[in-house]
């Protein structure tokens, strides 16, 4: 099934214009079934199990089964993303449960600035881009000698 | 398709895609765009934040030079892809990417991007050129930069959910891009001065080892469907490897990554008795000439000598992950809280591994109830993409930048613009340009910036709108939207929408693709082999599916996309077929072998291997260019065996 909808958790993004959902597959899979205000996955053979529907789901009404032509059933992996870290409940068929959490990014969301504090200089007909050679570290980049 | 409004967007700097090149183009053209008072429009087919093959996520940046602190040169890095290539590179544009990839990192880690540090604050390497990452949201943070620098300044404009079909043309010059929007009924025209592609490489041209819901779960991700391949031969510009698919060894079927595996953990890979094929079957690799004798050893010859033992029932391959850890962890043996502590931070970094990128992976070992630890796990060869960013070389063949040129390499390489292909105000970036393989996620980001700052170049040299004619492009909508119209029009002569006489539906078509390839062009089912009589009956094949194209069905807008993709990935593995079938020797054994010319063939062969697709006369041309060197290649091997 890769990603699939839990109908009782699903509000259907409360009627916005699009579900989260939707917005994130990369693959444009998730869809709203306006009739039931619920959304799903409408190809599941196109699914890459990359996890976006369910870290944005507002609700966690999305999880994952994985691919039942080779994935034996009873296994979860099930994301809780934050801010800045995201933290993982790895379920075994066997019951084992394993817990990790890793950091996502160092910088407060939306504050990623471009040239990331480095000078700006240099010229169209320069080799050298915009952030360069201060990003580089060093006091040039590359040139061929002679 | 009355009903559908014809959008038009002018804009001065075009990007098409939205991935890691895609984003780096971005951030650069944003400032050059700013301060020649100039517009840029970015078009993504999914939503910025997560799209192109780093939408789930990396667990490692696998280029990084480290110039800053001299531990290696851009010779060392050119060596090594050309050798990993079996010589087929080009040297100024592996260069030229090299030389901006640390910078391209360093704003990354700016960025926020958690990039791992040792006890001396200095990065911590997978392999030579691998930094090890907390990359859940690396592409988040990349698009972030993206956005702030289009979006935070008025220089640029993003459209999302806007599928690009393929290039607007004003004579030789690319004038911008036509697509679709998948969400409402509305065609758009984009006019640009310059356009940059940076759509990525070709997924599920070749038949998938799963084809049940399995499918979905391949090595590279399924939306990246030939469109850049696409745009680029329809544009009449030429190309370059497009024989230089890439096959990926991975754990078997959820093709979780295994460099970690390998370099990180030092594993081994044993076969069904306990041998290990790298050592093995060391003697096969004399037959491959200089590039058989280098380390590491390329990838294409790794997985040949894995493949011949699969071949000869030798398998599976499993890699010993119980035997690597154990081998770290023994280093603390006698210190049980040290032991402890190591075994519990192996098991970590083991599991953030996949479930930064590859979750599926981690499920499938949740599901067996393995435990790296305790039990080792099955390695295969997965099936062919193309991607030129990886260790494939598929792409445009483009001009390299002019002071990394040497007086005889400039005639042949450099024809005005860096990354710029060979039709006019065109530029290529990611997987979108070829022979500059090896750049992986944060050379695909430099080298959008290279292409970027060049086409703003471009386009204050050459500041002209195109001119285009209205019944041109009202040709391109009725072309673009009539696999909704051929639905309609014959949807109703049976009972069930997906069996019809009159037209065929893009999932079928891309099976039919899919099993041509699969048993004719050397995919899994042939054991990756082909031969001349073959080749030729895969091209008869296409050009079957190539007619039937014009008779594909959309019943809605998501549909409309599919058969678009589809089609994009036939042009992909048209150009694919031709050029397997124009280089007469085998030269990557662990890609694709031609059984009728087994050996490699550094006599005739040491050239590229390019084509073009003339959309004037409807015709191919294959062309031999030649490999001239920038740097010394090392190491100067002896002659070849057979040679």
């Amino acid at each position: 099934m890769p990603s699939y909808v839990n109908p009782d958790k699903c509000d259907g993004c409360k009627a916005l214009d699009k579900t989260a959902c939707q917005y994130i597959c990369p693959n444009d899979l998730m869809v709203l079934d306006k009739e039931k205000m619920k959304a799903y996955n409408r190809d599941v053979s196109m699914c890459w199990e990359c996890y976006n529907c369910v870290k944005i789901c507002p609700t966690q009404a999305v999880e994952v089964r994985s691919y039942a032509d080779f994935v034996p059933l009873g296994a979860s992996a099930t994301p809780m993303r934050s801010t800045d870290t995201i933290l993982w409940t790895v379920k075994f068929r066997n019951g084992t449960i394993k817990r990790f959490k890793f950091p996502i990014r160092t910088t407060p969301e939306g504050k990623a600035v471009p040239d990331g504090g480095f000078e700006t200089k240099g010229n169209l007909d320069s080799p050298l881009l915009f952030t360069e050679p201060a990003s580089i570290g060093m006091d040039d980049v590359f040139r061929l000698k002679n | 398709m009355a009903e559908f409004e014809t959008v038009v967007v002018e804009t001065d700097l075009l990007i098409v895609g939205g991935g890691m090149a895609a984003c780096g183009a971005a951030v650069e053209a944003a400032h050059w765009a700013m301060q020649n008072g100039l517009k840029v429009t970015l078009v993504d087919k999914a939503a910025v934040d997560r799209s192109g093959a780093v939408a789930m996520g990396l667990s490692a940046i696998n280029q990084y030079v480290g110039l800053k602190d001299g531990a290696n040169t851009i010779k060392d890095y050119v060596d090594y892809v050309r050798n990993d290539l079996m010589g087929i590179t080009r040297e100024d544009l592996v260069a030229n990417i090299a030389r901006h990839v640390d910078s391209t990192v360093h704003l990354f880690e700016k960025w926020g991007l958690p990039i791992w540090k040792d006890e001396k604050g200095a990065y911590v390497h997978e392999g030579r050129w691998q930094l090890m990452i907390n990359g859940e949201s690396y592409k988040v943070v990349v698009a972030e930069a993206a956005k702030n620098a289009l979006l935070g300044t008025g220089v640029g404009q993003i459209f999302e959910r806007v599928f690009i079909v393929g290039p607007l043309m004003d004579g030789e010059r690319c004038a911008g891009a036509v697509g679709f929007s998948v969400r409402e009924k509305k065609f758009y025209v984009f006019k640009s001065k310059a356009t940059l592609v940076a759509m990525g490489g070709a997924v599920h041209v070749f038949k998938p080892r799963s084809s049940g819901e399995g499918m979905g779960r391949a090595w590279y991700p399924p939306w990246n469907s030939g469109s850049s391949a696409y745009f680029t031969l329809k544009a009449g510009a030429e190309m370059t490897c497009q024989e230089v698919r890439f096959i990926p060894v991975r754990f078997k079927d959820a093709y979780g990554p295994v460099g970690a595996w390998f370099l990180l953990f030092k594993s081994r890979a044993t076969n069904a008795a306990g041998g290990n094929y790298m050592i093995d079957r060391k003697p096969e690799l004399e037959k491959w000439g200089p590039y058989g004798r280098v380390k590491p050893v390329p990838a294409n010859l790794r997985n040949y000598l894995g493949m011949l033992d699969v071949m000869e029932g030798k398998g599976p391959i499993s890699m010993r992950t119980e035997e690597a850890i154990q081998q770290i962890a023994e280093t603390y043996k006698g210190d049980e809280k040290a032991y402890k502590k190591k075994m519990k931070e192996l098991e970590s970094e083991a599991w953030e591994d996949f479930l930064d990128m590859t979750i599926s992976q981690a499920l499938l070992w949740a599901s067996t109830n393995l435990q790296p630890e305790e039990r080792s796990s099955e390695i295969a060869a997965a099936e062919p993409y193309f991607i030129g960013s990886h260790s494939g070389a598929s792409g445009a063949w483009i001009s390299g930048p002019e002071d990394l040129q040497t007086d005889e390499t400039k005639g042949q390489y450099f024809w005005g613009y860096a990354h710029m292909s060979t039709v006019k105000g065109l530029f290529c970036a990611g997987d979108a340009s070829g022979a500059s393989s090896h750049k992986f996620s944060s050379g695909s980001h430099a080298e959008g910036r290279i292409a970027a700052k060049a086409a703003i170049k471009f386009i204050v040299e050459n500041n002209q709108m195109p001119v285009l004619e209205p019944a041109a492009l009202e040709a391109l909508k009725a072309e673009i939207l009539k696999p909704l119209a051929t639905y309609e029009q014959f949807q109703k002569a049976t009972t069930d929408p997906e069996i019809n006489p009159n037209y065929i539906k893009p999932r079928m078509f891309m099976f039919r693709l899919q099993k041509i390839m699969d048993e004719y062009a050397g995919g899994i089912t042939a054991q990756f082999t082909t031969n001349e009589a073959l080749l030729k009956k895969a091209l008869d094949l296409l050009a079957y599916l190539k007619e039937d194209s014009a008779k594909l069905a959309a019943a809605d807008l998501h549909e409309l996309m599919r058969c678009w993709e589809n089609t994009h990935r036939m042009w992909q593995a048209e150009a694919h077929v031709r050029t397997v079938l124009f280089r007469e020797e085998t030269r990557w054994p662990g890609y694709y072998f031609r059984a009728d010319k087994p050996q490699i063939d550094e006599e005739k062969w040491h050239v590229f291997a390019n084509c073009r697709y003339d959309p004037k006369s409807d015709t191919w041309e294959t062309m031999a260019r030649p490999i001239l060197h920038v740097f010394s290649p090392q190491p100067k091997g002896p002659a070849l065996v057979g040679a």
